[in-house]
């Protein structure tokens, strides 16, 4: 795992992806932290962390999409696969590789909230909060990535439906809206008003913002962490069943 | 030692290696022999893990590789077809990776110093993979398989692509970790095998079609006694003169080299030798003698015969004197329609 891990951040700032993630995380962070708050004169930091929250599933595929793809494509995936090594810990070394990637762009947060504490009072255990938050939001949706480059050797199609597949799991709290008014017979509406909540149930922004207004659910915590877990398990599988066919 | 019993693979409904068993014992230097498309690389990756056979088993040092598949491999190094390296890193970056992955426990720096000279890459240990030419990666390819010193070594035709230089330096590389190594090596090129390999399994379209030692196969067909010489003269003429002399089971004619000047190609019975009454004939005759040949039975001849359907064991049984297909000696299929068969005059 160790080996994987270390040659995948290698990998990372060998290639330009690591730079012009950062870059775009970094202007897109600093764009946000002057708009909603150095613009308006507030020490209050909710509208950069609301926006890094929108900004995940545009960039977290950019980290993901190589991560099996590429190797499927330049067929380097058979030296990996013909070690002696469990595919459990080849998945979980570029699990964390891209995890510590996307931790290196969210941890601009606290420079910012350094330079903020210059000039007003800054709540750290809030930041701290949104940094936990953002953490975990990326644990959750990093594994959806690498699972779905482990369907394709394609990059570009990994990228594209990881996007897609982000987006939705973002709003899906919106989704179990439209469900929930949907003008449907009287019969069906218990059913309806079930899906709605089981959809609101697995909402990621929900939890998010509980996380942002300071309130530290386990529960919560366990709801990102059980996904990420669930999706490398499925990344497992992939490998596994792919040596079968 | 590596045990293959019934190893069988379908890719859907394609069935691409089939029943296929044999055993590599310890320190055996094995030949993969077969047309692209074979099974070959398809066998190496079921031997290895990276793929899992349909039915059959694979026993690795006596441990299977499907149900133990950690342990297995680690008795293994394996070059595949295409070498897994990463072309963004350096030699060494790469060799550290490998290194790392397969846990190795010798002395880092030593092993990969070792590795890396006994592969001649030490003078690129510290470029860019991608900058390097096909025959330097295939040699980090073959650094890449040797590190953490695995006693089985598997090289799925290690000398594809590369110049003849290379290739007689790859080969000598062979030979020398076949010393060291139990080592199986797949090829479609004969004599590559034929300079390397104690034992040759030849398989073709997912079947083995022999397996044994190479003197035995080469043994099995010497008994098939050609010899080629070239003449002038009147064609029809010599062809019955040669016919005359005893021990020519059959002769024919083959195209015209110059003006008047024939290859004349001669079956003969077991142990004749009739160099002493051919050049007898050709000055009786007033012959002159261009060029005078044994054709020896080559494994490419065997292979040929064996891969475009017919059979070895059978020919020999029935001492077949007649070789239909003549490719070992650089005669092409174009050079068909000018041959003069001349079989049943032979026979006569």
């Amino acid at each position: 795992m160790g080996a994987i891990f270390r040659r995948e951040m290698g990998a990372f700032f060998a290639s330009p992806i690591a730079y012009v993630y950062l870059t775009i995380y970094y202007l897109f962070a600093g764009v946000c932290f002057y708009l909603f708050t150095l613009s308006r004169g507030i020490a209050d930091m909710s509208g950069l962390f609301s926006m890094l929250f929108w900004a995940t599933f545009l960039l977290i595929p950019v980290l993901t999409m190589r991560s099996f793809s590429e190797e499927k494509m330049k067929r380097t995936e058979q030296g990996l696969l013909t070690a002696p090594v469990s595919l459990g810990s080849i998945v979980i070394g570029k699990y964390f590789a891209s995890l510590a990637m996307y931790t290196i762009g969210v941890a601009i947060v606290f420079v910012y909230a350094l330079i903020l504490s210059a000039f007003g009072a800054v709540t750290w255990g809030i930041v701290l909060a949104n940094f936990i938050a953002l953490f975990l939001l990326g644990a959750a949706f990093i594994s959806v990535g690498v699972f779905i480059s482990s369907l394709t050797e394609n990059q570009f199609i990994a990228y594209i439906i990881s996007l897609l597949l982000i987006f939705v799991m973002c709003i899906i709290q919106s989704l179990a809206g439209f469900v929930e008014n949907a003008s449907v017979p009287d019969f069906f509406q218990p059913v309806v008003g079930i899906i709605a909540a089981g959809m609101n149930g697995l909402s990621f922004y929900n939890k998010f913002y509980d996380f942002t207004c300071g309130i530290f659910d386990l529960s919560s915590v366990l709801f990102y962490i059980s996904c990420a877990a669930i999706f490398n398990f499925l990344t497992v599988r992939v490998l596994e069943t792919r040596r079968w066919r | 030692m590596i045990e293959v019993k019934n190893l069988t693979k379908y890719y859907g409904d394609h069935l691409a290696v089939d029943n296929i068993s044999f055993t590599v014992e310890d320190g055996e230097i094995l030949g993969f022999l077969g047309p692209n498309g074979a099974g070959k690389s398809t066998t190496m990756n079921m031997l290895t893990g990276y793929i899992s056979s349909s039915s059959g088993q694979v026993l690795i040092n006596g441990i299977d590789i499907l149900e133990n598949p950690i342990k297995a491999k680690a008795n293994i190094g394996y070059l595949p077809e295409l070498p897994p390296i990463y072309q963004d890193m350096t030699v060494m970056g790469y060799l550290n990776f490998v290194y790392d992955l397969k846990k190795c426990k010798l002395p880092r720096k030593a092993h990969l110093t070792e590795i890396c000279n006994l592969c001649k890459i030490s003078d690129v240990s510290n470029r860019i993979i991608r900058r390097l030419s096909k025959g330097y990666r295939q040699r980090v390819g073959m650094a890449q398989a040797l590190v953490g010193n695995p006693p089985i070594l598997i090289l799925d035709e290690p000398t594809v692509g590369l110049d003849p230089k290379q290739i007689i330096e790859i080969r000598n590389l062979i030979k020398k970790l076949g010393k060291r190594h139990t080592l199986i090596l797949s090829s479609h090129i004969l004599s590559e095998i034929q300079a390397v390999c104690d034992r040759v399994i030849i398989i073709n379209k997912g079947k083995m079609a022999a397996d044994d030692t190479l003197e035995n196969l080469t043994k099995s067909v010497s008994n098939i006694n050609r010899m080629t010489v070239r003449l002038d003269g009147v064609r029809e003429e010599v062809l019955v003169a040669i016919r005359k002399i005893p021990g020519v089971k059959s002769v024919r004619a083959d195209m015209e080299r110059s003006g008047g000047i024939f290859d004349y190609e001669i079956v003969l019975e077991d142990g004749a030798d009739i160099t002493v009454m051919l050049n007898d004939m050709c000055r009786d005759m007033g012959l002159s003698i261009y060029k005078l040949a044994n054709d020896e039975m080559t494994l490419e001849d065997i292979f040929i015969r064996i891969t475009m359907g017919g059979d070895v064991s059978d020919d020999n049984k029935k001492n077949t004197p007649v070789i239909n297909l003549v490719v070992s000696n650089g005669k092409n299929a174009g050079s068909k329609s000018d041959k003069l068969d001349e079989n049943k005059g032979g026979e006569e």
